[in-house]
């Protein structure tokens, strides 16, 4: 391919990734020091179109970061009021009491908010405070010094042909370039994966584990709706057949978020997180909130789950990883914002430091450090062998041992069982699907489940057509070959938008992808049990329109 | 010869809007917006004009609230020269009146004297489709709407129209208005070295009083809804049963 000619900008800092993580960096910085010129890049459509969380945030990091938020206008206004939890059988459901939670896993001072409007804030805030912010520009390369360090980002070429040339409109795109690129995308983000590999920043560590949340906004009745209140539930219909539960949070106007997370350890090929999800919601706990209601927004989003253990080196030359792309979500507590905060604040003060100093390009050791020492890692200690007891011991017996392994580290700092192992990743946790029989999931009934297709509409996405597939098969032969005969090829269940279909072209089987659904979970990059697709961002401003996800 | 161009910030086109409950319009809360896409076409077009050597300067113009600014940035940096806000309102749920956005049109118009304006048909969230005729009216100028194909030379504009029928061709004298269709242009992406250069564009900021204009609404909304879901469809065996079901069911034939 001859060289694309391409203009350049430098910055101090370039952020890759609008969420929390990178917008709390891009204001530390500009508090430090006004004149530090700072831009944060998103291959949104807008900030926030992208952002998908439950989501209970706790303010500890926001009250660090802007201290004087409660009176800034944040849309963080309903505080968390009850907490339940519900283990759930087919038709009923029981209770576990209060007190049997170690205590920081209460949510009282916490609150339920849209992260997605938490984001479109934040942005505000940056930008009032000079930050330049570019959404709808995905960031699709690294640009590398002449060291091997990392100068920045190629962000915003447009228009390439569907067979990669480039089309009429065809924009290249530009470098943005900064004396460190800190790197915000989010779980399983796609240069994330490619510093990791390069620099080896996940040598010695734990594989990264995940898990799916499919998220859905409901209007309900007024007579249900109480803002404030929190139920969190595991048991049917995962059953033993995966990892998970669901939460249920009541925002303001009328609004529900109902979402469910399947870990992606589950091992039955057949199983399928999205019909699991629209199961759940006949539940009677379910069926009684949401009838007579509307469904007004979906969306999925991969979550990092390997917790402590699983985070790698987060600092490489001429940069770091923060939030998400380093994994720094509690597991027990589901959040992960706080810690997200938190890692743009340490990120931002080190990289201040760094260029104070005149240094550019190099490593941010004081960024490691702080997040090995602060904050982040007493949260995440404590909590890091829940996910594997639960792993191992199933259900009941990952709440038991996990709740006894949390109280110990809760009363004396340290965990009981000290750190446990992840062993697999979570593609090589896949059965084949001979060991196993298909589950017959019930068919939506169009008022409280849905069929795959209509719901994604309701994730509003959209993708250019005539640009090339940006869900890139290492082996395009693969899927019918070996996923097809050997794990009934389980793209076709996992992917919460219907992108992965078997299709038959006379009498023989095809793998198509229909790139146009892609919400961007990442769960195909995780989850395929040959390691075969690769998730790429596609032109900028494509992807889902996420209203206040 | 300078071209003014109208934008309007609507809901994005791939938003499914959804009725308030209470029936009192459309719920626009958390809702992402963008310029209508007509309007991006006229804007492309004018700017294509200006790359021709046919028009000097590219003006843009949005009528509404402070956030339209965002839609005015847009057409700066996929080319316009320079953009005109007219604060019409501080509330998101209101939208002008065509007659009253062409009546503030009609005084830019008289202000900023462009040889041509260049407007969409008709904006997507209220698919009036009449701003740019009541402006050709206000002005006395000629019109030519649902252009899929536009050339000025010799101080006219020749606009192909899309018609019922067909393609119809006419010759406009100058100053005038065009309205945009679908096929008249596909706009370009908007490119981030353009996006950083329009930030440093004048945006001009304007309000009623200034202009001189008092709006008036003329007409008033009694309810809105949603249209009805569509039924699940069924799968016919046969063409003989396709027939019979048409005939005696649904009894079309």
């Amino acid at each position: 391919m001859t060289a694309i000619e391409r203009e350049s900008m430098e910055y101090d800092v370039v952020i890759v990734g609008g969420g929390p993580a990178g917008l709390s960096a891009a204001i530390r910085l500009k508090q430090l020091d006004p004149n530090m010129s700072v831009v944060v890049l998103d291959k949104g459509s807008e900030i926030g179109a992208h952002i998908l969380s439950g989501a209970i945030i706790d303010p500890c990091a926001l009250d660090v970061l802007l201290p004087k938020w409660r009176n800034m206008n944040a849309p963080i206004s309903v505080p968390v009021q009850t907490d339940s939890f519900y283990v759930l059988g087919e038709k009923e459901q029981t209770r576990l009491p209060n007190w049997l939670m170690p205590p920081f896993m209460n949510n009282h001072g916490n609150y339920i908010v849209s992260l997605g409007n938490v984001c479109r804030w934040l942005a505000e805030t940056a930008e009032a405070l000079g930050v330049e912010i570019f959404p709808g520009m995905a960031a699709s390369e690294l640009v590398y010094g002449d060291s091997g360090e990392i100068r920045g980002v190629v962000a915003g070429e447009f228009g390439r042909n569907a067979d990669g040339t480039p089309g009429e409109n065809y924009e290249p795109g530009m470098i943005i370039a900064g004396k460190y690129v800190l790197i915000a995308e989010g779980a399983r983000g796609s240069l994330s994966l490619q510093i990791m590999k390069r620099y080896g920043l996940s040598d010695g560590r734990e594989p990264q584990k995940f898990g799916i949340g499919l998220k859905e906004i409901w209007e309900v009745n007024p007579a249900k709706h109480k803002p404030g209140t929190v139920v969190h539930t595991m048991g049917w219909p995962l059953g033993r057949n995966a990892g998970g539960g669901a939460f249920i949070y009541h925002l303001d106007n009328n609004q529900v978020c109902v979402g469910f997370v399947v870990h992606l350890s589950y091992e039955n090929p057949y199983l399928d997180p999205y019909r699991e999800f629209q199961r759940f919601k006949h539940h009677p706990l379910m069926a009684g909130l949401l009838e007579g209601g509307k469904r007004i927004a979906y969306g999925a989003r991969a979550i990092s789950e390997g917790g402590w253990q699983s985070i790698p080196k987060v600092v490489f030359p001429g940069g770091a990883l923060l939030g998400c792309s380093a994994g720094l979500v509690n597991v027990p507590r589901i959040k992960g914002s706080h810690n997200a905060i938190y890692s743009g604040i340490h990120a931002a003060e080190a990289a201040y430091a760094a260029i104070r100093k005149g240094r550019s390009g190099d490593e941010l050791r004081a960024y490691e450090t702080a997040l090995r020492e602060g904050p982040i890692a007493r949260d995440l200690r404590r909590v890091r062998n829940v996910k594997p007891l639960w792993e191992k011991y199933g259900l009941v017996g990952g709440i038991v041992l996990g709740g006894l392994d949390m109280w110990t580290a809760s009363v004396t700092g340290a965990p009981l069982f000290g750190t446990l192992h992840h062993h697999k990743t979570d593609a090589a946790a896949t059965g084949k699907a001979a060991d196993f029989s298909p589950i017959a999931y019930p068919k939506p009934d169009g008022k409280l489940s849905f069929d795959r297709a209509t719901n994604v509409a309701f994730s509003f996405t959209n993708h250019h057509e005539g640009q090339p597939c940006h869900l890139k098969l290492r082996n395009p032969d693969l899927p019918i070959t070996v996923n097809l005969p050997v794990y009934a090829e389980p793209a076709q269940r996992y992917c919460p938008a219907g992108v992965y279909e078997i299709v038959e072209d006379a009498g023989k089987p095809r793998f198509q992808i229909n790139f146009q659904n892609c919400v961007h979970c990442k769960t195909c990059d995780i989850k395929d049990p040959s390691q075969n697709i690769v998730w790429t961002p596609p032109q900028g401003g494509d992807g889902p329109n996420y209203p206040n996800m | 010869m300078k071209i003014l161009v109208p934008v309007k910030r609507v809901v994005d086109y791939n938003v499914r809007i959804r009725v308030r409950p209470d029936g009192s319009g459309v719920d626009l809360a958390n809702v992402k917006m963008s310029m209508n896409p007509f309007d991006e076409i006229a804007v492309e077009e004018a700017i294509r004009l200006k790359e021709k050597g046919v028009a000097a300067e590219v003006v843009v113009v949005s009528i509404g609230v402070a956030q339209a600014k965002d839609t005015l940035r847009t057409a700066l940096a996929m080319g316009a020269d320079r953009a005109i806000l007219v604060t019409a309102t501080d509330d998101v749920n209101v939208d002008l009146e065509p007659l009253s956005v062409a009546q503030i049109l009609s005084k830019v118009v008289a202000n900023e004297k462009p040889g041509l304006v260049i407007a969409g048909k008709q904006a997507i969230d209220n698919d009036m489709n009449a701003t740019g005729q009541m402006l050709a009216a206000l002005l006395g100028w000629g019109q030519g709407t649902f252009a899929s194909a536009l050339t000025v030379e010799d101080g006219s504009a020749v606009v192909t129209r899309e018609v019922d029928g067909g393609l119809q061709t006419l010759r406009l004298k100058l100053p005038a208005v065009v309205t945009t269709d679908l096929r008249l242009n596909e706009p370009r992406y908007v490119a981030l070295p353009n996006i950083m250069k329009a930030k440093k564009k004048p945006l001009e900021e304007l309000s009623l009083d200034t202009l001189g204009v008092e709006v008036r609404p003329r007409l008033t909304v009694l309810k809105t809804v949603e249209p009805p879901q569509r039924q699940a469809g069924v799968k016919v065996g046969s063409v003989d049963e396709l027939v019979s079901k048409l005939k005696n069911e649904a009894g079309v034939l």
